[in-house]
């Protein structure tokens, strides 16, 4: 053993240099365990688009699409409920959708491509139950308001387009994918003219 | 023979020792009543867990396909596959009431007090790791009410602003609950957060052994050795471990062995439970479908949300502070700052005086406010939020943080009573 005196700068240096390269070692380290947690290849593909078939939906009818796991519903309004989108915007949160739960092409009034033909993710903006559609029953929630969607889990409230009432625990519309119509009768969910 | 096996070991292990220091030798208050059975039975209510938690994993498959159905054929087909995952269920609730006794234990003689903080910081460590472990462990049987309870749990996270839905992408692994999150919270569930339990326990026992026990009365048993403490008759009685007396310093008095005084004691406690858990596992298994919720003897469908989604009746305090709030980011933020607030109590509460026996009628007052807060809320949280309920429950979250503040308030000049200067 030597008995040169300590060098405690030099002594100091080694510990930090030491301890800065094993914590950047550590951190490398930690990489594989945080990242394995992201969705697999396998899930990604699970999660890619889905097309559906329209050409038999009557009006007022909705049909479930499942894309990424979530309930996507298919609304086809008649002329009536479009109508009446008009008629309680001062009853809503965000009427003209400036929340961005919506592509470009769904920031409209009636929140669709196409007028009639309506799509959403079934999913409250709250905490993520699958809300209720009610048609033509809906007064007893919103008076004066004939159709629309009810939470059951916090009763949060929709309109016909997915907007959403005051004063109940949602805080946003409900969110419209990224779709696009391939002809009349197919829509694909989960890819639109911009994304492909 | 055997005494020299048992020195050989000693030298090299000291077990006795050590037994000594924390059963046999370990001085305990003399006056601890009912509420100090809790501690010993949550060990058990672990022990149950364990047990029974090891025996349903040899059964049970943790995917998406074959979750339910292997629970339902522990239920039908394996003998007593049944009785072990009542037991593991109703172990559950019967953890959370132990628990939450404790803890009120713990708040009525002021256990959290100086020198105790952090004994009370783990408790309150082990009571959010018991949260996560309760949680991931309703994810499991992939009913109904698993997937959508978990929906919204894990919903609370997507509410954090920017990162709130990589967050909730990462934590489940897929853009859905998906066999992926199943997976991982059964792993997480049987071995990362028990092996973490375990560990908080042993530091809480052993946090605890360093500053010794409080009491009904709220005084130390060790008093300092200034030459003016006098033993009685009984407390020459026993001899405690040298490491208490911190080499002569201290004078333990009115203090009992922990082993056998408070062993058979414990046991006394072990037996009531006991039986009200059997009643439980064999005539009410469902706890009124509040230990195991109707919804969950339906298969997860990610279509199909129930009517009511309510949280297991423990998680419903926090829950109901949850939907009190409008904005769903600043009600995750209160659900978190109710539980912060139970673990800042040893700085929230600035009295001297620990024991609710000795301390102002305000304080009684304000500790009844908190028990009645604290259940109103858990009634409130099973209830559906609408009208009423909602007002109701943002009038108890009300009250519930009100107790902390208004003990920070009159905590620092209390209007106390003189403390006995020996165990009553």
């Amino acid at each position: 053993m030597s008995n040169a005196p300590v060098d405690h700068g030099r002594r100091r240096f080694l510990t930090i240099a030491t301890s800065v390269v094993g914590g950047v070692g550590a951190i490398g380290a930690a990489v594989p365990f945080v990242a394995s947690w992201m969705p697999s290849e396998k899930a990604k593909q699970a999660g890619a688009a889905v097309s559906a078939d329209i050409s038999k939906l009557e009006p007022g009818q909705l049909i479930r699409v499942e894309w990424r796991g979530k309930p996507v519903w298919i609304v086809k309004r008649p002329q009536a409920m479009l109508d009446e989108l008009a008629t309680h915007e001062d009853k809503l949160r965000d009427p003209e959708s400036e929340v961005e739960q919506q592509p470009a092409y769904a920031q409209n009034r009636h929140r669709s491509k196409k007028p009639e033909i309506f799509v959403a993710v079934g999913i409250c903006t709250h905490l993520g139950c699958s809300p209720t559609y009610i048609i033509n029953d809906f007064a007893a929630q919103v008076e004066g308001v004939k159709s629309g969607f009810f939470c059951p889990c916090h009763g949060s409230k929709f309109d016909m387009a997915g907007r959403v009432f005051q004063s109940v625990p949602a805080p946003k519309n409900l969110q419209i994918p990224p779709y696009m119509f391939i002809d009349d009768n197919t829509i694909v969910i989960g890819e639109d003219e911009g994304t492909v | 023979m055997f005494k020299n096996l048992m020195s050989w070991i000693e030298y090299r292990l000291p077990f006795m020792d050590k037994m000594n220091l924390h059963v046999m030798q370990y001085p305990a208050p003399k006056n601890f009543n009912f509420w100090y059975f809790f501690g010993s039975l949550a060990m058990l209510v672990l022990v149950n867990q364990i047990l029974t938690g090891i025996w349903l994993t040899m059964n049970y498959v943790p995917s998406a396909e074959g979750a339910f159905a292997s629970v339902e054929y522990i239920m039908r087909d394996v003998d007593y596959g049944w009785l072990l995952r009542y037991m593991h269920s109703t172990g559950a609730s019967a953890f959370f009431v132990v628990v939450y006794l404790h803890m009120l234990r713990g708040m009525m003689y002021g256990s959290y007090q100086k020198p105790r903080e952090l004994l009370w910081i783990f408790g309150m460590l082990i009571f959010l790791v018991l949260m996560a472990e309760a949680f991931m462990g309703y994810l499991l049987p992939w009913g109904q009410m698993s997937f959508w309870g978990a929906q919204v749990i894990i919903g609370i996270f997507g509410t954090i602003p920017f990162i709130g839905e990589d967050l909730t992408l990462w934590i489940r692994g897929d853009y859905v609950i998906s066999g992926a999150t199943l997976n991982r919270f059964f792993a997480l569930h049987v071995i990362a957060l028990p092996l973490v339990l375990v560990i908080l326990v042993f530091l809480h026992i052993m946090a605890l052994h360093e500053v010794g026990s409080n009491n009904p009365d709220g005084i130390e048993i060790k008093k300092d050795n200034d030459g003016t403490v006098e033993q009685t008759e009984a407390d020459k009685k026993f001899t405690f471990h040298q490491y208490f007396t911190r080499g002569g310093k201290k004078v333990i008095v009115d203090a009992i062995p922990f082993h056998p005084y408070y062993t058979v004691k414990d046991l006394l406690g072990v037996a009531g439970f006991l039986l009200i858990f059997a009643w439980v596992i064999f005539f009410f298994p469902e706890g009124g479908g509040y230990f195991l919720e109707a919804p969950n003897f339906e298969p997860a469908n990610a279509l199909k949300t129930p009517a009511h989604i309510a949280p297991v009746w423990y998680f419903t305090p926090f829950y109901a502070i949850l939907r009190a709030i409008p904005h769903p980011f600043m009600g995750a933020v209160a659900m978190f700052a109710a539980i912060v607030a139970l673990a800042l109590l040893p700085w929230l509460d600035r009295g001297k005086v620990r024991s609710i026996r000795y301390r102002s009628g305000l304080h009684t007052a304000n500790l009844i406010n908190f028990c009645i807060s604290f259940v109103a809320l858990g009634v409130l949280g099973v209830l559906p939020a609408e009208g009423v309920y909602t007002l109701l429950a943002q009038i108890f979250s009300f009250t519930y943080f009100g107790f902390f503040i208004l003990l920070w308030f009159y905590s620092k000049n209390e209007k106390t009573k003189p403390l006995p200067v020996r165990l009553t």
